[in-house]
C-alpha cells in the first residue's frame, strides 16, 4: 500500500484543503457567486425596460396581439424564476440575443468589437505601467523635493481631469493647433497596424488617465516599503542604495499592482467607453454607446453581461496571481 | 478617476507621518481641533473658497447677468467674446457665460444631492452588513460586489437610456450606483467597531441591534463617511458631466457643463475656443476643489495630527 507520505514526500499528514488550494477554492466560489449576482442584475435590468422586453424590441407602435405573441414566443409569461433559468441556459450556450437595429446577432457583434477594445485597453495599460512604475520610484526616492511635488501635482491633475476633456485637449493640441494627428480613431478593419496615426490619440488618452491612477499608488507603495525593517537591515549590512531599491523594495512594491490592475478593470473599461465614444473608435464601448442612444436593448444587455463577467474573471486572475507570488495572502 | 469609477484613494495613500503631529496641548474641543487642522491645509481652504465662489457664481450670477437660456437666437450664433456676450455664444445663440451659470446650478445640485443620498443609503447598508455579520453580511456584500463588477458607466448609460432623464431621475440613477463605495467602507469600519468595548457593553445592557447601529456604530464612522462624501460629490459631478457629454443627460434647453463641452467639441476645427475651454475648465476646477477639500478633511479627522 502506498501511503500519503511516500507520494508527497511530506513527513506529517496534512489535510487536503491547505494553503493555496483552500485559497483557490474560497476565491473561486466567491467569483462564481458574484457572477451569478451579475446575471441577476442584468436580468433585473432586462425587466426594467419600459413596457417590458416585448415593447422594447418591437417598438412603441406594436399592438397588443403582437406583444402577446412575442411574450408567448419568448416565454415571457412564465413565472420569473423559470424565465431566469431559461435565460441563464441561453447565456451558457452563448446565445446573447439578436439586435434588430443592427440586424446581427449580439454575440457576432461582440466578437467583432471586443478584440479592438482589447487592443486599446491592453496597449494603454501596458504603456501606463511602463511609465508609472519608474515615475513612482523616482517620486519616492526624491520624496518632498520639487520633482516629487511636480509629478504628484501632475498626476493629481490628470486624475481629476474627466477623460473626455483630456481627449478633447489632446485633439485640440495635436489635431488642430499642430495638425500632426487625425482626430478620429481607425476604421474597423483589423489589423489596424496601417492606421497607426489614428491609433495614437485614443491610446494616449486612455494611457494618461491610467498612469495618473497607477503612479499615485506606486509612490505610496514604495514609500511604505522603504520604512520597513528589512530595508534597515539591508542598509546596515552595507547593501548599496541602488541594490536595495531594485532587488528588495521594488519586487515587494510592485506585487500589489497586480491587485490594483484587477481592481481598476471596471474603471479602465469605463474610460475606454468614453475614449471610444470621443474618437469614434470601433470597439465595444462605441457599440454600447450607440446601442444606448438607439435603444438597442439586446446589445446593451449582452455587452453588460460580458463586461461584468470579464471583470469578475479578471479580478479573480489578479488575486490568484498575487497569491502565487505572495504566500502571506493565502491565509488571510 | 477614470470615466466615473472611483478607486478609493484612502486605501492607497498614507496620510502624513506621526512625526508631523504637534506638541500636546490640552483643553480644546474636538470640533475646534478638526477645524484647526483643516485650516492649516492651504489647498483644502482654497478648495472651499473655490466651491463657495462657484455656488455664488451659479446661483447669484443670473440675478446680475440676465440671459435667456430657453429661447434660441439663431441670429447671433457662434460669436466670440464681446461686450454684449462676455464669453460669446454657442451654435444656437445661447449666451455662454449665462449658460455656464445655469449649467453649473444643475451640476452642483445633482452632485450634492447624489452624494447625500448615496452616502446615507450606503452607510445604512454597510453598517447593517458589518455589524450583523454572518449570512446577512455575505448576501449584502456579494450584492455590492456584483454591482461593482459592472463598470459604472455601462450601468449609468443603460439606466439613463431607459428612463428619460429629468434632474430628479438623473440624481436617482447616479445615486443608485454611487452608494456602493460608501457601503464597503462603512462595512469595514463597523466590522472593527463591533469588537470594541462600548459596543459590547451596550449589547450586555440589552440594547437591540438597531439601537446599537444607530447610536454607536454610525456616529463613530462619521469621519470616514464625511471624507468619502466629499469625494462622492466630485465623482457625481464627473458622472453627470460624462453622461451629458455622451448625450444622455437632461435634454436641451437644459444647460449642463458636460453637454456644453460636447457641443463645443463639434466645432474644434472652427476654432470656437470659447465654446470648449470655459465649460471644461469649470468642470476640472470644481472637481479638483472637492478633491482638495476631501484630502483636507481626511487629514483633519486623522486624530494623531490634532494638537491636543
Amino acid at each position: 500500500m502506498i501511503t500519503r507520505r511516500e507520494v508527497t514526500g511530506r513527513s506529517t499528514a496534512q489535510p487536503f484543503f491547505t494553503g493555496m488550494r483552500a485559497f483557490l477554492i474560497r476565491r473561486g466560489i466567491q467569483a462564481i457567486v458574484v457572477l451569478f449576482g451579475v446575471s441577476v442584475i442584468v436580468f433585473i435590468l432586462l425587466h426594467l425596460l419600459p413596457g417590458g422586453p416585448a415593447r422594447a424590441v418591437l417598438g412603441i407602435r406594436a399592438n397588443k396581439a403582437q406583444v402577446h405573441a412575442f411574450n408567448i414566443r419568448y416565454g415571457l409569461l412564465n413565472p420569473l424564476p423559470v424565465q431566469y433559468l431559461d435565460w441563464l441556459n441561453q447565456l451558457v450556450h452563448l446565445n446573447l440575443g439578436f439586435s434588430y437595429k443592427q440586424n446581427q446577432s449580439v454575440d457576432s457583434l461582440l466578437a467583432e468589437n471586443i478584440p479592438r477594445t482589447l487592443i486599446l485597453v491592453g496597449v494603454s495599460t501596458v504603456l501606463a505601467l511602463v511609465v508609472a512604475i519608474p515615475a513612482g520610484i523616482y517620486q519616492a526616492v526624491r520624496r518632498n523635493k520639487p520633482e516629487d511635488y511636480t509629478l504628484t501635482g501632475m498626476s493629481f491633475l490628470f486624475y481629476s481631469l474627466p477623460t473626455f476633456f483630456l481627449g478633447t485637449i489632446l485633439i485640440i493640441v495635436f489635431s488642430q493647433t499642430l495638425p500632426l494627428l487625425p482626430s478620429t480613431g481607425p476604421t474597423a478593419a483589423l489589423p489596424m497596424i496601417d492606421q497607426i496615426p489614428n491609433l495614437v490619440l485614443p491610446i494616449l488618452t486612455l494611457t494618461l488617465v491610467t498612469i495618473a491612477l497607477f503612479s499615485r499608488y506606486m509612490r505610496s507603495s514604495i514609500l511604505e516599503n522603504l520604512v520597513q525593517d528589512y530595508v534597515r537591515t539591508a542598509t546596515s549590512k552595507g547593501v548599496s542604495r541602488r541594490a536595495i531599491l531594485f532587488r528588495h523594495v521594488l519586487p515587494n512594491a510592485i506585487l500589489p499592482i497586480i491587485t490594483l490592475i484587477g481592481l481598476s478593470l471596471p474603471g479602465i473599461l469605463s474610460g475606454a467607453l468614453i475614449t471610444e465614444a470621443l474618437f469614434n473608435y470601433p470597439g465595444m464601448g462605441l457599440l454600447f454607446w450607440n446601442a444606448a442612444i438607439t435603444d438597442d436593448f439586446p446589445v446593451m444587455l449582452g455587452t453588460t453581461i460580458v463586461v461584468g463577467a470579464a471583470v469578475v474573471v479578471g479580478s479573480l486572475l489578479a488575486d490568484v496571481l498575487y497569491a502565487v507570488f505572495d504566500p502571506r495572502v493565502r491565509y488571510s | 478617476m477614470i470615466g466615473g469609477e472611483p478607486i478609493d484613494p484612502e486605501v492607497f495613500i498614507p496620510s502624513r507621518s506621526l512625526a508631523d503631529a504637534g506638541e500636546a496641548k490640552s483643553g480644546e474641543s474636538p470640533l475646534r481641533l478638526t477645524i484647526g487642522v483643516f485650516t492649516q491645509n492651504r489647498l483644502a481652504v482654497l478648495g472651499l473658497f473655490v466651491v463657495i465662489f462657484f455656488a455664488l457664481f451659479c446661483f447669484l450670477g443670473p440675478v446680475f447677468y440676465h440671459t435667456n437660456q430657453v429661447l434660441t437666437n439663431l441670429g447671433v450664433e457662434d460669436q466670440g467674446p464681446s461686450l454684449k456676450h462676455l464669453l460669446g455664444t454657442d451654435d444656437v445663440g445661447y449666451d455662454l457665460l449665462g449658460r455656464l451659470m445655469v449649467g453649473g446650478q444643475t451640476t452642483l445640485v445633482v452632485g450634492l444631492v447624489v452624494a447625500l443620498l448615496a452616502t446615507s443609503f450606503g452607510v445604512i447598508w454597510g453598517a447593517i452588513a458589518g455589524f450583523t455579520g454572518g449570512m446577512v453580511d455575505t448576501v449584502l456584500m456579494r450584492t455590492v460586489d456584483a454591482m461593482l463588477a459592472i463598470p459604472t458607466l455601462f450601468l449609468l448609460l443603460f439606466l439613463a437610456s431607459i428612463f428619460t432623464p429629468s434632474e430628479g431621475l438623473l440624481i436617482l440613477v447616479i445615486a443608485s450606483v454611487a452608494w456602493l463605495v460608501p457601503s464597503r467602507l462603512v462595512r469595514a469600519e463597523s466590522l472593527s467597531l463591533r469588537t470594541r468595548q462600548f459596543v459590547e457593553a451596550s449589547q450586555e445592557q440589552g440594547a437591540r441591534p438597531i439601537h446599537i447601529i444607530a447610536r454607536h456604530i454610525i456616529p463613530n464612522v462619521f469621519g470616514t463617511v464625511a471624507v468619502n462624501a466629499t469625494f462622492q460629490v466630485a465623482d457625481a459631478i464627473l458622472a453627470v458631466t460624462s453622461l451629458s457629454f455622451l448625450g444622455l443627460g437632461i435634454p436641451p434647453p437644459a444647460a449642463n457643463w458636460g453637454s456644453m463641452l460636447s457641443n463645443g467639441v463639434n466645432y474644434v476645427y472652427s476654432g470656437y475656443w470659447w465654446q470648449i475651454w470655459p465649460a471644461g475648465l469649470c468642470i476640472v476646477v470644481v472637481v479638483v476643489a472637492f478633491n482638495f477639500i476631501g484630502d483636507g478633511l481626511r487629514d483633519a479627522f486623522e486624530v494623531r495630527l490634532q494638537q491636543r
